[in-house]
């Protein structure tokens, strides 16, 4: 590109360059054209009542068959949760997404956040299983769809971040050789396997190695597996942050007589993790859409209802339609997720602002 | 014992090992409560490793520190003891940079020292006004100039009232025309009579303040005395040369 200054390189800004932009907007407005003709113009949106699937596959190929979300959505959402019973899923997503949006609000950034995230999980709990409150009661056996993927995720995530601090922490500590040897000896294993095995062996093998007549349910294990693995590498990612910490730091809290537990709450810890707000995010996103690796161990999350509704035979040959509608939902979340990086990296670069707790 | 209790603070054949790199090779020394001592000597001969040897920053291994009466070692609970009286100014401030002014000078005594929140604040307007800038309380400290966060170092240390200050090279690290502010700062604490070790290469506070100026070579104390008399008639070669090179170049 530094050979644009000689004559050949003006050539090139003043006449192939606009070129290349009118090429590809051209290209751009037909991919977008045929989008919306197969997903609007030609769409089929609703199927009269008692009719079958012909109407779609007369359209298919050139229309989107947006009917099969309207037939399926409830599956797709809730997955084999009791028909009934799903008014109560479904205000398990709404809690979710409050939580979420509570996050996203610099309003309610204080400590008072974590204590609406621990009562919104109890609430969420109950509406999930019931057995209280006059809700009936339903195994865990038959949850499924989008609050599998929200549970996995948050909960997953909730664990993982301070064990992650913890094992980052711990590899740093080198007057304690023993400790530092199993963080080590933990990150570099879980890093070393992928996901997909963790959760086999959690599935599979663990049952075959606790005592007999213990019985620890799958999507817990699926829900250990993941802490386990998120855990591994979000610890690199703070050990990433300590890394990047002058030793000053660490040497102006002892010499006014902090402990290490108030200098690293007070001191390392808020330095550590601004630096690295990004990339733990990053990490965040990818853990998100790896929950949807659990359809594997037979566990029915979002990914995995959209997958079995579109194995039904009358439904078959309309997976687009489901994948896209999955690829929204997983976008939303995942983008929720980026704006609350944003907002929390700019809110700590601006110096105005102290995060220390009061006392 | 009680001839060490008198002093702040005591070195008995005090030695430390980098690897096999001997770095303080038997340092004996008592300070007495209220002296002013200046550190001086070429660098790499031990001075930093000496003082944070004081508050632990720096492990010793052969010999004994005594601080304020209480001896050094591995017991946590001495060790914190011994931190709460003694003050530290670095080279590098050290400040913390996500805290402002204030939440800097009023952590420890919040923390450590246990006081509210108002009589930590009360305090810290105190002595930032003594450092002379109570005005940048809000600020924080990467929007200070390098003299303006040393003297809010200085006054952050103070915060704790420690019987002791500790000071590795303050002004090293400034701009020559801020180096004035934080050695009138250090001046006026000296003649407030708090006990003072000062590791620095300034030879004008040095023969203002100092009651006894020491100089270190090779992890040794070559030579003590009072500023006036180790200027004038320096005793042996290596100081000659060190005082040679300071006053020319420094
Ligand atoms: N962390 C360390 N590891 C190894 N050697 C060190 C370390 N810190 C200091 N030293 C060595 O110890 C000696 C004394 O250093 P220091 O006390 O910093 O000297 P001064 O403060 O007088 O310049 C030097 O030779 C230095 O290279
Ligand atoms: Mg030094």
């Amino acid at each position: 590109m530094r050979v644009l200054r000689d004559g050949r390189g003006d050539m090139a800004r003043r006449f192939v360059s606009p070129l290349i932009t009118l090429f590809l907007s051209l290209l751009l407005a037909l991919g977008a054209w045929r989008f919306f003709s197969w997903a609007l113009w030609h769409a089929v949106w609703t199927l009269p009542p008692g009719s079958n699937t012909d109407l779609c596959r007369a359209a298919l190929g050139h229309g989107a068959c947006w009917a099969v979300i309207g037939e399926k959505f409830r599956f797709i959402l809730f997955g084999f949760y009791p028909y009934a019973q799903q008014w109560r899923a479904a205000l398990v997503i709404l809690c979710f997404i409050t939580l979420f949006a509570l996050s996203l609000s610099q309003r309610f950034w204080r400590p008072s956040l974590a204590l609406i995230w621990g009562s919104g999980l109890v609430v969420i709990a109950i509406l999930m299983w019931g057995g209280v409150f006059g809700l009936a009661f339903v195994p865990e056996d038959q949850w499924g769809g989008l609050p599998i993927t929200l549970l996995l995720a948050t909960l997953g995530l909730a664990f993982a971040f301070p064990l992650a601090i913890l094992v980052a922490l711990a590899r740093r500590a080198e007057g304690l050789p023993v400790i530092r040897w199993l963080a080590i000896a933990y990150v570099e294993l879980i890093r070393g396997v992928p996901l997909i095995s963790l959760l086999f062996m959690a599935s599979v093998m663990l049952p075959l190695f606790l005592p007999n007549g213990w019985n620890i349910d799958k999507l817990l294990r699926a829900q250990l597996a993941f802490v386990l693995f998120a855990g591994a590498y979000l610890a690199e990612v703070v050990r990433a942050g300590l890394a990047a910490l002058p030793r000053g730091q660490y040497e102006g809290a002892a010499a006014l007589g902090l402990s290490y537990w108030q200098a690293t709450r007070l001191i390392i810890l808020p330095q550590a993790l601004r630096h690295v707000i990004p990339m733990l995010v990053n990490t965040f996103i990818g853990f998100f859409k790896d929950t949807s690796l659990v359809l594997i161990i037979g566990i029915f999350d979002l990914m995995t209802t959209g997958r079995t509704a579109t194995m039904e035979p009358a439904w078959q040959g309309f997976a687009n339609e489901v994948y896209l509608l999955l690829a929204a939902i997983y976008f939303g979340f995942c983008f929720t997720m980026a704006r609350i990086s944003r907002r929390l990296e700019q809110r700590l670069s601006a110096p105005h602002h102290s995060i220390e707790e009061p006392a | 014992m009680t001839d060490r209790a008198e002093s702040a603070v005591a070195f008995i054949d005090v030695h430390k090992w980098y690897g096999r790199v001997h770095v303080l090779r038997g340092i004996s020394l008592s300070v007495a409560s209220g002296e002013r001592l200046v550190i001086c000597g070429p660098s790499g001969s031990g001075k930093s490793t000496m003082i944070r040897c004081i508050n632990r920053l720096e492990h010793h291994e052969k010999g004994r520190i005594i601080v304020e009466g209480m001896e050094l070692s591995d017991d946590p609970r001495a060790l914190a003891a011994i931190r709460r009286e003694v003050g530290m100014v670095f080279q590098s401030f050290n400040l913390f940079p996500h805290l402002s002014v204030l939440d800097n000078c009023t952590l420890a005594p919040i923390r450590v020292r246990g006081l509210s929140r108002g009589e930590a604040e009360d305090r810290a307007m105190e002595y930032l006004k003594r450092v002379r800038i109570p005005e940048q309380a809000r600020k924080f400290p990467p929007q200070l100039s390098g003299g303006q966060q040393q003297r809010v170092a200085i006054a952050r240390a103070l915060c704790m009232q420690p019987k002791i200050m500790l000071f590795d090279e303050p002004t090293s690290a400034l701009d020559p025309e801020m180096v004035r502010e934080v050695l009138d700062v250090m001046i006026e604490l000296a003649e407030s009579g708090m006990t003072m070790l000062c590791v620095t290469h300034e030879m004008g506070f040095a023969r203002r303040v100092a009651d006894r100026l020491l100089f270190m070579d090779r992890g040794e104390i070559v030579e003590s005395g009072s500023p006036q008399e180790m200027f004038d008639n320096p005793r042996t070669e290596r100081l000659r040369g060190f005082l040679n090179q300071i006053l020319h170049h420094g």
